[in-house]
């Protein structure tokens, strides 16, 4: 599997560790009245979809980015690569 | 006084095997810049007062005295002689003040620089970089005998230089030595 590296360009997915579902991005306000019901469902429950999939992949060796990948997990095409930090900005985040 | 010398990483001889030559080199100190948020624009702007050039992605910037090159997004390293810039953290930290967090890596990092002809024959069993398409002052992140390593490609045709975890500096020799032997 390559994985096309937003900055880099296309590398094999062997530099890379799966970091978990891209959700994980939404962090839940820990102020939030339902918080301990939030995070929860954030820290343990997961969607296990047969088809695209958004995930966190981390570049171990290679710039260390956290990258979105968004992957077809029956077959493993890969359709987008964004920088994390890019996602989390987009929705708002720390700048 | 005490007659102190400074230990190196490893303290090896240099060793030539055939064509190539793997030499230790204890001279260059080292920090890490990363561009706090909010603070791109003076890194930027220091960054092009001390090398003259801010390191493009995966860029080196061979510069005198100090040199750096891109380890990620916001994130450089940057280079200088150990004899004249041993303080190189302290330097750049005084330049840079909130706008980034310098830490010191010399003490983190073994420095081996690798010549000679077939070099990038060793390269390739080494690690997965592709060394015959990367030219001067090209940088890469890559494993190495499991050792998470840079490897620069400096002026010399048949000159690089790799950085890795000063920690495992006699795992990492050993590698070196091992694939210098089987391409000699």
């Amino acid at each position: 599997m390559i994985i096309d590296h937003p900055l880099l360009g296309p590398r094999d997915s062997a530099e890379f560790t799966y970091m978990g579902d891209a959700r994980l991005i939404d962090r839940p306000d820990p102020d939030g009245a339902d918080a301990a019901a939030a995070f929860f469902d954030y820290a343990y429950l997961r969607d296990n979809p047969a088809g695209w999939h958004r995930e966190l992949w981390f570049h171990e060796a290679g710039d260390r980015s956290w990258l979105v990948v968004t992957r077809n997990t029956l077959t493993h095409e890969i359709s987008k690569v964004e920088l994390a930090r890019e996602v989390a900005r987009a929705k708002g985040r720390s700048k | 006084m005490h007659d102190l010398t400074p230990t190196p990483a490893l303290g090896a001889a240099t060793q030539t095997i055939g064509t190539v030559t793997v030499a230790e080199n204890t001279g260059v100190a080292l920090a890490s810049v990363a561009a706090r948020t909010g603070g791109e624009n003076t890194c930027t702007k220091v960054l092009k007062a001390v090398l003259g050039a801010v390191p493009d992605v995966g860029r080196t910037v061979l510069h005198d005295p100090e040199a750096g090159f891109w380890m990620g997004p916001d994130q450089w390293m940057i280079g200088a002689p150990m004899d004249t810039h041993e303080d190189i953290a302290d330097q750049l930290k005084a330049k840079l003040g909130d706008a980034a967090s310098v830490t010191e890596q010399s003490g983190a990092w073994v420095a081996f620089d690798v010549t000679g002809e077939r070099m990038p024959d060793m390269c390739e069993i080494l690690c997965n970089i592709p060394i015959r398409k990367m030219v001067a002052g090209d940088v890469r992140r890559t494993m190495i005998h499991q050792l998470g390593c840079f490897v620069i490609r400096r002026a010399a045709y048949d000159h690089i230089r790799i950085l890795g975890p000063r920690a495992s500096a006699k795992s990492l020799h050993h590698a070196l030595i091992t694939a210098a032997t089987s391409v000699a």
